[in-house]
């Protein structure tokens, strides 16, 4: 997030998109609903189901599946013609404003309501709004991130975001939501194929050296390496010939399942270490055990950077150990000894390579986390990103034209099908399905469709039914809800029984290597 | 001087900023002015009337909670005629249900029938579940109250637990509405209000439906926010001792918010969450699953020894066997084919310490960068 937590109930104006904040972020979720009750704030969702924080809304878009660019590029249009942006921010910290004002002249509301589906009046006073009720705040999720043409859509809110003079504001900002507790975290140390600690490029020479000289080494690779979403086809076709998996689950995360598992099946050696035998681990030659968080001492980031202690309750079971002791042990095998006497002495060496955590230590954060970047012990850490100018100096808009979903409906395939996750359950279901309580809330895989689609197919609340698209096929229960809108049905991706992904498309964002979970097609089989 | 905002309580001078309540300027100030309906962050209620305090020249006592601190004036908060209101309200309160803790006290010869009665309501043979974990119990101490001399009141209101995470116990609340703000006001829910009237009145959940068939969607801030036993955890009632327990403060180990919990651990087990308050991200907030879904921490199906697949079925062998196994693997895959033919996949459920140590095996160790983590998927 550009911005903090805290900091959505100070907007003037909230944008929620493809986020169900409700069920994957409620305690965010909490403050939004907060801010619109004291009547201080109003609220715009557009999402293509009628989720519960709609029901918070002043406007509620309902765009067709995959076309956010163009709702977003009808708004900048919308803006541009009532003269309606913020000219001085644009002026001063911006390039690229003739270009995108060229580019959004053919984003009409009449244009864009023919592809979005989006009403062309709805769609002018949600861009009115958004534009003139002082400072406002988007939110998103990965329903804005997990398409083909994710990175474009989050660009394109960036754009909307700095063309009103949002960004860098308390209140303001482009937020993303992160769905796991510590990507974040993840991506700021290194966990990514292109950058070490705080996106420092692998393949810049400086950085390289640098962090060759940090660890007693030269000549670290600066190639950029494979994605997770690429990695498991180069199993296939035998570039990849070992995976090391550390608490991941991707026999059920993955998209196009039936494909997946058909890769890794190829591989020489694949290690997992997790807290359980999960659907991956079964696949694997060595299976590690883990701690999990309760178990052990360290740091979580959080979405608002917010970079947090965890602290160690019970005994690990067992002889599990933690992650990075199990790493440490076999990198000593391989001929590089990694020797840390604890958690915070690795903390340490993060700080030494990482300027944005440089920082911070365990005894700063031991009552109240600090945000990144905090660049010196006396830094207090920044809640709001940009506030003086961007990283890169004057923001730059980017001109993006919509583009169609990998896959549409056809005639074989009538109905989209898109996913994401439900209250009761987390990921793939690795530690909430060990709750018989969060079980009997959410006991099983279901497909959620319009009482509309339910009179058409003749099926009723509860009916079994299959569901197909081209790369597989399901069954799961019949849940009819006025959540879903005719024509596109949900599926919840957490289960292994019913997985919503031996459905999906393994089509890929060609920047962030995001597959399309959002949009596919199938068709429903009653009673087969 | 006469512009300052100035007020005297105990005999001390304090200043306040407009809009602060006397109990804001008192607690500020470390002055203990007891509650029971406060809950900070909402409206204010007035319903208990537990923290009344004398302002001189009003008719009338004061709840401190409700009353903005005015410019001179002169506060006493524990004054006879303070502590005598508040031992009556006190009284009142437990006689008004099943309080069946020592704090309830009661005639001779009621004790043990009231006491029978209250176990066959309850279905146990103990005290109140949340002896020693009570706003109202700590009262009576305080102030030296039983409810000995007053008619117990009967609830008829069945207790409810149907459904997997809270009891409703109608029979000790108190009604002070605290669960009421929180569900409407902090987490707007909106799932539960005051319903029905006079000696009636009971919180409810829309057209009196049990929880579980309502807007309810089990954050639990209600139970948190109980001063008394009238909202418990199911798996905490009867079952956990709050004495017992050594509380450690933590991460939530679900979503990106990051939420500061507390886990209540007893004999290595975790048996209780609750959210710390008072602090970001969430002061005291939290969902069904960081509050709830802490079951897996001690699964019966945790992994607990390193397996090794040998001719199809895993085998646990001894910590060196594997990891030298897998030495040996990756040492012979990297000569045959290169670094670039080994990939990791770091977590985004691990700690930052655990992903840098990951990134770095892959780059330092491996010689790849063929690193990344699933949290895009
Ligand atoms: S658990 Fe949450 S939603 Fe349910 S009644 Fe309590 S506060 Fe309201
Ligand atoms: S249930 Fe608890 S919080 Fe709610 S009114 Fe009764 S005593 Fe107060
Ligand atoms: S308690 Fe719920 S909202 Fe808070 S971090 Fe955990 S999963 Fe997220
Ligand atoms: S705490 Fe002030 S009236 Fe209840």
């Amino acid at each position: 997030m550009t911005n903090t937590i805290a900091c959505v109930e100070k907007a003037d104006v909230i944008l929620i998109t493809g986020s169900n904040t409700t069920e994957n972020h409620p305690v965010i979720s909490a403050g939004v609903k907060r801010a619109v009750s004291s009547g201080r704030t109003r609220l715009i969702v557009v999402d293509p189901r009628r989720i519960k924080i709609k029901e918070f809304a002043d406007h509620y878009l309902r765009p067709n599946l995959g076309t956010d660019v163009a709702w977003i590029n009808g708004m900048m249009h919308v803006i541009i013609a009532e003269d309606l942006h913020d000219k001085a921010f644009v002026a001063e910290r911006t390039e690229g404003f003739e270009e995108l004002k060229a580019m959004v002249a053919k984003y009409t509301p009449e244009y864009v309501e023919e592809i979005s589906g989006i009403p062309a009046q709805q769609l002018v006073e949600a861009a009115r709004l958004y534009a003139q009720a002082g400072v406002g705040s988007i939110l998103y999720c990965m329903g804005i991130t997990q398409h083909t043409c994710g990175t474009d859509n989050v660009k394109s809110l960036a754009n909307l975001s700095m063309l009103c003079g949002n960004l860098g504001m308390p209140g303001g900002g482009v937020n993303p939501l992160r769905g796991q507790n510590n990507v974040q975290g993840a991506c700021d140390m290194g966990g990514l194929p292109n950058v070490f600690t705080a996106y420092q490029p692998v393949n810049n020479e400086d950085a390289s050296r640098k962090m060759g000289a940090a660890w007693g080494l030269d000549g670290l690779s600066t190639s950029i390496g494979m994605k997770a979403t690429e990695m498991i086809p180069a199993a296939h076709d035998g570039r990849l010939k070992a995976l090391y998996v550390i608490g991941e689950n991707p026999l059920v995360s993955d998209p196009d399942l039936n494909h997946a598992e058909d890769c890794l099946g190829h591989l020489e050696l694949m290690v997992v270490q997790d807290l359980f035998m999960t659907e991956t681990a079964r696949m694997a030659d060595v299976v590690l055990p883990s701690r999990c968080f309760a178990e052990k001492d360290g740091t979580f980031s959080n979405t608002e950077r917010r970079v947090q202690r965890v602290r160690r309750a019970v005994e690990a079971p067992g002889e599990a150990w933690d992650d990075w002791k199990i790493l440490t042990e076999l990198s000593d095998r391989l001929g590089y000894p990694m020797d840390y006497a604890d958690s915070e002495a690795i903390f340490e060496e993060i700080r030494q390579v990482t300027p944005s955590y440089a920082g911070i230590t365990y005894q700063r954060i031991d009552r109240e986390g600090l945000h990144w970047p905090c660049l010196n012990e006396e830094h207090p850490g920044t809640p709001v990103l940009h506030s003086a100018q961007f990283t890169r100096g004057k923001g730059l808009f980017h001109a993006i034209e919509w583009q169609p979903p990998a896959e549409v409906t056809d005639q074989d395939y009538p109905l989209y099908l898109t996913t994401g996750r439900i209250l009761y359950h987390y990921h793939t279901g690795t530690m909430t399905m060990r709750s018989k309580d969060l079980m009997e809330r959410a006991p099983e895989s279901f497909v959620e469709i319009s009482p509309q689609d339910a009179a058409t197919y003749g099926v009723a609340d509860g009916d079994r039914i299959s569901i197909a698209s081209r790369r597989g096929q399901i069954d799961a229960q019949v849940k009819v809800s006025r959540k879903a809108v005719t024509g596109t049905v949900f599926i919840p991706f957490h289960y292994a029984q019913g997985a919503a992904n031996k459905l999906t498309n393994a089509a890929l964002d060609p920047v962030s290597g995001i597959p399309e979970y959002k949009v596919c097609a199938v068709k429903l089989m009653p009673g087969s | 001087m006469a512009d300052q905002n100035l007020l005297v309580m105990n005999g001390n001078e304090f200043t306040f900023e407009p809009g602060e309540t006397i109990l804001d300027v008192a607690r500020r100030n470390s002055i203990d002015i007891p509650t029971l309906c406060h809950l900070k962050g909402t409206t204010p209620t007035g319903a208990c009337r537990v923290c009344v305090v004398e302002v001189e020249g009003a008719r009338t006592l004061l709840p401190a909670c409700a009353t903005p601190a005015g410019k001179n004036m002169v506060i006493q908060t524990e004054s006879p005629k303070v502590v005598e209101a508040r031992r009556t309200i006190i009284k009142l309160l437990l006689a008004s249900g099943n309080h069946n803790c020592a704090a309830r006290g009661s005639d001779e010869q009621d004790w043990t029938a009231f006491q029978l009665g209250v176990a066959e309501d309850d279905r146990s043979d103990q005290l109140c579940p949340v002896w020693g974990d009570c706003q109202l119990q700590d009262l009576a101490y305080r102030y030296q109250v039983t409810g000995e001399g007053l008619p117990g009141t009967v609830v008829n209101y069945p207790l409810e637990d149907v459904n997997p995470f809270i009891v409703r116990d109608f029979s000790r609340c108190i009604l002070c509405g605290r669960c009421v703000q929180a569900c409407n006001e902090v987490q707007v829910n909106k799932a539960i209000s005051f319903g029905f009237r006079g000696s009636e009145t009971k919180i409810i959940a829309a057209g009196d439906k049990p929880l579980k068939d309502s807007d309810c969607v089990f954050c639990g801030e209600c139970v948190q926010v109980c001063p008394v036993g009238a909202l418990v955890e199911k798996n905490v009632r009867y079952a956990v001792r709050p004495w017992e327990t050594e509380r450690v403060r933590t991460t939530c180990t679900y979503c990106g918010v990051g939420c500061q919990i507390h886990l209540h651990v007893r004999d290595n087990r975790v048996v209780k969450v609750t959210g710390v308050e008072d602090v970001a991200p969430n002061y005291g907030s939290l969902c069904v699953k960081g509050r709830f879904g802490y079951n897996f921490v001690g699964a019966p199906d945790r992994l607990t020894r390193p397996l090794v697949k040998k001719e199809g079925e895993f085998q646990e062998v001894e910590w060196n066997e594997a990891l030298d196994f897998i030495a040996g693997k990756l040492t012979a895959i990297k000569e045959a084919h290169g670094p670039d033919s080994i990939g990791v996949l770091t977590s985004a459920r691990i700690s930052n310490e655990e992903n840098y140590v990951a990134q770095k095996f892959a780059r330092a160790v491996l010689k790849t960068n063929n690193v990344d983590h699933c949290a895009r998927l």
